[in-house]
């Protein structure tokens, strides 16, 4: 059974649609991409997860339960780390954490202590002295550190540093090994790349695209440099080819992922002395959906 | 070398007086108007020597005294030293709370938010931004001094002459001088702004009680408090200039030793050690009512004291009441006389009123910081956890109702330890208790509109102001604009029985508290209905 399901979620602000028929569902033990430009109802659809907006229609259910009706009982298995973290600036940081995982309900915090170690935490400051990332590691050193079986990450990683999110990425390792859940929503392709089993993007306050990152890299193009003995012909004839720049009998160019067979055959042809690929990046896969759907106009 | 640390202050005095280019007008302006809008209602107020001479007669009480110092030329009570013994010191504090705002703005602030760090990386002299700032705020209270000055000396008020109203200002400016020496010196030891400002705060606080206890002991101990040069002066009597030149030094001699701290301290340290927090959180913080009430602590505990101080402020002018209705036509038109009871009982009701009102600032503030909470997108940080909306709601619900306890207690023993000193026939205490908490269906009406605002959006919370201004317009200044009946009936306020004139309402009272619940229960329909934004 899904953790996480959502069907037909819309969510209207006035006349304005935030959300329109979003589906969704990740499974137990399963690592979830949540990819999408600002504005486009990552936040709207998380803040509907966790109880604090109420759909206009649809559903959305975790553990089983009504996510607007049973918030209190879903949150005791649950963590969440804002991308905007606001804490209160007279608190402490390690009183914010210990505040955290008694309200969620966790009486043992024996991963409290190790979680501000791994995080290089100093608990003992006051927030309002805490920078950006700073504070982001205070949400992450409390979910990280209560036993949840679902964790809610809303770009959690966009103040730290490089060597932390790698205690990050190793921290969403460990729940997943552990059998727990997350949904991940991110700019940071890198990250969504090596940590999601699945993706789901989201546009305009629609699901436009989910899958694994195999499924989804038929969208994907390759990007190909190519220097042969012989000039080649006109490349652009071939189908999957875009975007072709020469340089002498240098040719630099992008290629659909499932016409890369017959492109490869035709270039054999001509001697190739040298030849560069970079690989299909979820970055790519995000800018072919703005080229090949052109907005729509939303709300009214 | 000596004057490469202070490269470039000249431009800095600009960048500065550019940045507060909105701030020092609206700071001097505000002191002015206070001081003019004063200055012309007095004699209008106290038309006649007999008047004013009825007035000076109440003015040798202790806690008259204690509040605004010691009188003086009392036997010839001129508008003038009416207006310098009762005004002055105010006006004092308050060019002191600029300063104060002022300096830290520019010394620990500046440097907290990283500014100084971005100036100091220019070919800038180290002792350039607190000279700059030094500049300015010199500039800024010599201005204020002589602005008030010419100010009144050109009012032409009988008894308030050029030289007098010289030293009325110079008085005002020199009370901003010693605290803008005294806060930088506590900018040099505190590591951030707000630790600054509550020093400087608690300092102004302290010399002001000082010189209460000095004022009233009459043992000298005055002379340790900036304010005792202030009050020293006796303007428009005495004119005693020297003690505006003892304070200027003092002043300097602050200001030198800030210059120091400064010259030999690194940027972003403090001679006080920063002190570390908690690490690991106390088991009161730990729930949503923990929570709640610490972070409301801080007001919860000023607010009372302060209501205990109005309270005793008030009791303190009860015993002259009597004379001073019969001696003041405008005062008359206030109470409708009443047989059977004195003067003062009937002004009871009015001076409980005022206070309930007040009081119900810190009562609102408590429901409204839940909104505050939402708007602040923290309100979040609690519901993502196990904690219901009606548990977080009612916590704030359950803190107002505390605090307005605490407020009418706060202020009716205020009033009554005041009213017992200084009246022949003092009112029982529970005479004042039962005036007092007879407001209490009134505050319970004023939480329950909060938190039907708050209910239906965090964005309207602030409406219930505008309801507690309107309920303060129409039940004080009713009688006295002659308001009709009904419009002081729509305020919770206009309810409550004159107490001790009147007996209690206990139908009213009961009535009051139902619809409060009713309300509050429908605040919390709403509060459970809404998305939280954030």
């Amino acid at each position: 059974m899904a953790v996480v399901e959502t069907r037909n979620l819309t969510k209207k602000f006035g006349t304005f649609s935030a959300l329109s028929g979003v589906d969704l569902s990740v499974d137990k033990g399963e690592v979830y991409g949540f990819i999408g430009p600002n504005g486009a109802g990552k936040s709207t659809t998380i803040r509907i997860l966790l109880g604090l907006l109420k759909a206009s229609s649809g559903d959305a259910a975790i553990f089983g339960m009504d996510a607007w009706r049973d918030a209190v009982e879903i949150h005791k298995r649950l963590a969440y780390v804002p991308g905007d973290v606001n804490l209160w600036p007279n608190l402490t940081g390690g009183e914010v954490i210990d505040l955290f995982l008694k309200l969620r309900g966790s009486e043992k915090n024996s991963k409290r202590d190790e979680m501000i170690e791994r995080f290089q935490l100093d608990p003992t400051k006051k927030c309002r002295t805490y920078s950006k990332g700073n504070r982001q590691k205070v949400a992450l050193v409390s979910a990280f550190s209560a036993q949840a079986d679902l964790y809610i990450l809303d770009e959690p990683t966009s103040g730290l540093d490089p060597l932390m999110e790698k205690v990050f990425q190793e921290c969403v390792m460990d729940v997943k090994e552990a059998g727990g859940s997350v949904i991940l929503s991110s700019h940071i392709l890198s990250e969504v790349e090596k940590l999601c089993d699945r993706v789901g993007i989201i546009r305009e306050g629609t699901m436009i695209e989910t899958g694994t990152l195999k499924e989804l890299r038929h969208l994907t193009r390759t990007s190909l440099l190519v220097e042969t003995a012989e000039k080649m012909g006109d490349l652009e004839m071939l189908k999957g080819v875009h975007g072709s720049e020469w340089k002498g009998n240098i040719v630099q160019f992008q290629a659909d992922s499932e016409e890369i067979g017959s492109i490869m055959e035709y270039v054999s042809r001509f001697g190739v002395i040298r030849i560069e690929s970079a690989p299909p990046t979820l970055e790519d896969l995000f800018m072919r959906h703005y080229e090949t759907q052109p907005s729509q106009p939303r709300g009214k | 070398m000596k004057n490469r640390l202070f490269q470039h202050t000249g431009q800095l005095v600009l960048f500065l007086l550019k940045r507060d280019r909105f701030v020092i007008p609206i700071w001097i302006m505000g002191i002015l108007f206070f001081t003019y809008s004063v200055a012309a209602v007095f004699p209008d107020l106290y038309q006649t020597a007999e008047e004013r001479q009825s007035i000076a007669a109440t003015m040798n009480n202790p806690a008259i005294i204690a509040m605004v110092g010691p009188g003086y030329g009392l036997d010839n009570y001129t508008p003038g030293a009416m207006m310098a013994h009762q005004m002055l010191l105010f006006t004092a504090i308050a060019a002191a709370i600029m300063s104060i705002l002022l300096v830290t703005r520019h010394l620990r602030a500046d440097e907290e938010e990283g500014r100084i760090e971005l100036i100091r990386s220019f070919p800038v002299g180290r002792l350039a931004n607190i000279s700059a700032s030094f500049i300015v705020l010199t500039f800024v209270n010599v201005a204020l001094a002589l602005i008030i000055g010419f100010g009144l000396a050109v009012m032409k008020i009988e008894s308030m002459d050029l030289e007098g109203s010289l030293l009325y200002g110079a008085a005002i400016g020199a009370g901003g001088f010693i605290f803008t020496g005294l806060t930088a010196i506590f900018n040099q030891l505190t590591q951030n702004a707000r630790s600054a400002l509550g020093l400087s705060f608690s300092a102004l606080g302290g010399f002001y009680l000082l010189r209460a206890l000095g004022d009233i002991d009459q043992s000298g101990l005055s002379w340790f408090s900036p304010f005792g040069y202030v009050t020293g002066t006796k303007v428009y009597v005495e004119n005693d200039w020297l003690p505006i030149f003892a304070a200027a030094g003092i002043g300097l001699f602050f200001a030198a030793a800030a210059f120091y701290l400064q010259s030999i301290r690194d940027l972003d340290t403090g001679f006080l050690p920063a002190g570390k927090g908690r690490e690991k959180a106390n088991k009161t913080l730990l729930s949503p009512i923990g929570l709640t009430f610490r972070l409301q602590r801080t007001g919860f505990i000023c607010w009372t004291a302060g209501m205990f101080i109005l309270g005793i402020s008030y009791g303190a002018v009860l015993g002259d009441l009597e004379s001073f209705f019969q001696d003041v036509d405008l005062m008359k038109n206030m109470l409708v006389p009443v047989e059977g009871y004195t003067l003062t009982e009937q002004f009871l009701p009015m001076l409980l009123s005022v206070m309930a009102m007040m009081g119900t600032i810190p009562v609102l503030m408590s429901v409204l910081k839940l909104a505050g909470e939402e708007k602040k997108g923290r309100a979040e940080n609690i519901y993502s956890l196990a904690i219901s909306r009606n548990r977080y709601l009612w916590s704030h619900i359950f803190l107002a109702l505390i605090s307005a306890l605490f407020m009418l207690l706060a202020m009716a023993i205020g009033l009554w330890f005041a009213a017992a000193a200084v009246m022949e026939e003092p009112f029982q205490l529970s005479t004042i208790f039962r005036g007092a908490f007879a407001f209490l269906p009134a505050l319970l009406l004023m939480i329950s509109i909060s938190v039907l605002l708050v209910g239906i959006s965090a964005k309207y919370g602030a409406l219930t102001w505008i309801y507690l201004l309107y309920s303060f317009i129409v039940v004080y200044l009713g009688n006295l604009l002659q308001f009709p009946d009904w419009m002081s009936k729509l305020s919770p306020y206009g309810y409550i029985p004159q107490i001790p004139v009147e007996s209690m309402d206990y139908p009213a009272a009961i009535m009051m508290t139902i619809i409060a619940a009713l309300i509050m229960v429908t605040g919390t329909f709403f509060y459970n209905k809404r998305d939280i934004s954030g």
